[in-house]
């Protein structure tokens, strides 16, 4: 299969302050493939997703260096404006974040905020990106119901939905199962499979199983280094590296 | 030695629950001292007539148009604006000196006695530019007045809506103002209303900085340019002149009824908004 590059990142670092988050790295990332990026906490993991989607810009102190190319054009260029790159890039955060308002109008956040007013089509959009997070059945009678109410995994999937319903070409997960059970987890992690033939996901994850399971390529980091970077198989089975064998055998992290 | 846990317990609930009581029988004899007095004077015609000889005889008519009409002119002006700077003080600009001086200037404007208010308001509304003692200087002078205290109330309030919702909202490629006003003014409201209650209370009950800058006309007022007097005004003079102490307490009660109405008026709001949002 042909490796097409979706975001290409260029000798990326990112400060906050003093501190530097991350030190320089570069990597290619494929599109329509599921990258899991792994390692111990404070590796920089966050901070990179974060760097994809411009969400480092909320905090005043923070600041990136280098170059993020999506489908070639540089994310951080002057001409570029954060606000459409983020039509484009979608997050999930770590906790389920529904916002304080119904089912419905949380799918429909961004359509609407984008100009879509058609009942028609937000109705459209809230029934197929319910169902490729896999919550469609279980919420479409009470799409009015506060989505507060909802259980946690339930709520996670929420957000996946939402987030596909800006219908962008990424799609970043920042450890989205670290609250969850097993079961809301599997559900999470079946929807990715099938979604990643429409767009390219991103997956940091805490778990390395879940890396192992559902990533096409794993990116290791350690201390805001790119350690290693390859197919899932290779990672976990020869690993280049030797922090990446101990820190994927369990030995460290 | 260590007091016993049962008996700092015992402690705690006789002290506190004194203190409770204290203030909830205060607060009751003062409103029933107000309406034993009050009530029995109260009539349809004394609602809905004008005052006659200073107020002796008549109703009260003109001064409850002045009690609505004062506080809404102030309102009117302050929440837009109170609302504005703390949005402003909280979402658009960092944490720097600037920001502290405008806190701590708030902060002073909202402990200022109201008289202060009253001539600054006579002086620069009045004379200065010349609007006379109207209904327009005293609601802007009140505006003025209660404008701490809905910039601090609102800030509070916007400030308490949970960063992880400004976050979301920004992922889902909102601009900053539109995370404003789609989630944190709405998550902000019941704290933002708390600021406005208290902004009507203060300007309803007040006296002072009414009475230099709207004057105390009986007649009734039929432009933003005459002169009026409010409920409080009116019972104040008609004390302190001595001219008729029934006339007097069948105003406080009337404003007490009024007071007692706006904030059951502004909890059910409130309450129906609240069950909105979280069906």
């Amino acid at each position: 299969m042909e490796r097409k590059v979706k975001i290409s990142v260029q000798n990326l670092s990112v400060f906050f302050g003093r501190h530097q988050a991350l030190r320089g790295l570069s990597l290619d990332i494929a599109a329509n493939r599921i990258l899991g990026i792994i390692g111990p906490a404070s590796s920089g993991k966050t901070s990179f997703l974060r760097a994809l989607n411009r969400m480092n810009d909320l905090d005043p102190e923070s600041r990136a260096e280098g170059r993020v190319l999506l489908d070639g054009a540089d994310i951080y260029h002057p001409s570029q404006s954060a606000v459409q790159l983020r039509k484009r890039v979608g997050m999930v955060f770590a906790l389920p974040m529904p916002l304080p308002m119904s089912i419905y109008d949380n799918v429909v956040y961004g359509p609407r905020l984008s100009g879509v007013r058609d009942r028609a089509t937000l109705d459209e959009i809230v029934e197929r990106t319910l169902t490729s997070a896999f919550l469609w059945d279980e919420v479409k009678d009470r799409l009015n119901l506060l989505a507060l109410r909802l259980s946690g995994g339930q709520q996670q999937r929420l957000c996946l939905a939402r987030t596909l319903a800006m219908d962008p070409e990424v799609v970043l997960l920042d450890e989205p199962c670290s609250g969850l059970d097993p079961i809301s987890t599997a559900r999470i992690e079946d929807a990715l499979s099938v979604l990643k033939a429409r767009y390219t996901i991103i997956l940091v994850t805490n778990n390395t199983k879940q890396a192992s399971r559902v990533a096409d390529e794993t990116a290791f980091f350690l201390m805001g280094d790119l350690v290693e970077m390859g197919e899932t198989s290779q990672i976990f089975t020869v690993p280049k590296d030797q922090r990446t064998s101990d820190y994927v055998t369990g030995r460290f992290g | 030695m260590r007091i016993p846990p049962k008996i700092t317990q015992a402690l705690a609930v006789l002290i506190l629950g004194t203190a409770t009581l204290v203030t909830v029988v205060v607060l009751v004899l003062i409103i029933a001292f107000v309406l034993k007095r009050g009530v029995p004077e109260i009539s349809w015609e004394f609602l809905s007539t004008k005052p006659q000889e200073m107020g002796k005889a008549g109703g009260i008519l003109p001064t409850i148009v002045g009690t609505v009409l004062l506080p809404l002119i102030a309102i009117v002006i302050a929440l837009p604006m109170g609302v504005g700077t703390a949005v402003y003080l909280s979402e658009y600009t960092r944490e720097n000196r600037v920001t502290k001086i405008i806190r701590f200037g708030t902060d002073c404007l909202a402990g200022i006695p109201s008289i202060i208010f009253g001539l600054f308001g006579y002086i620069f509304f009045v004379t200065i530019l010349g609007m006379g003692w109207s209904m327009l200087s005293g609601g802007l002078t009140l505006a003025i007045m209660i404008l701490p205290t809905i910039i601090r109330t609102s800030e509070e309030a916007i400030r308490a809506v949970p960063q992880a919702y400004r976050e979301v909202s920004c992922s889902l490629a909102a601009t900053s103002w539109e995370t404003v006003h789609k989630v944190v003014l709405p998550n902000a409201l019941p704290g933002i209303m708390t600021g406005v209650m208290l902004g009507i209370g203060r300007s309803i009950g007040e006296t002072a900085a009414v009475i230099f800058t709207a004057g105390s006309s009986l007649m009734m007022p039929t432009s933003l340019n005459d002169s009026v007097r409010t409920m409080s005004v009116h019972f104040y003079l008609l004390a302190r002149e001595g001219i008729s102490n029934e006339k007097a307490y069948a105003t406080a009660a009337v404003l007490v009824f009024a007071v007692l109405f706006v904030n059951l008026t502004a909890y059910w709001m409130m309450n129906r908004f609240i069950a909105k949002r979280s069906s």
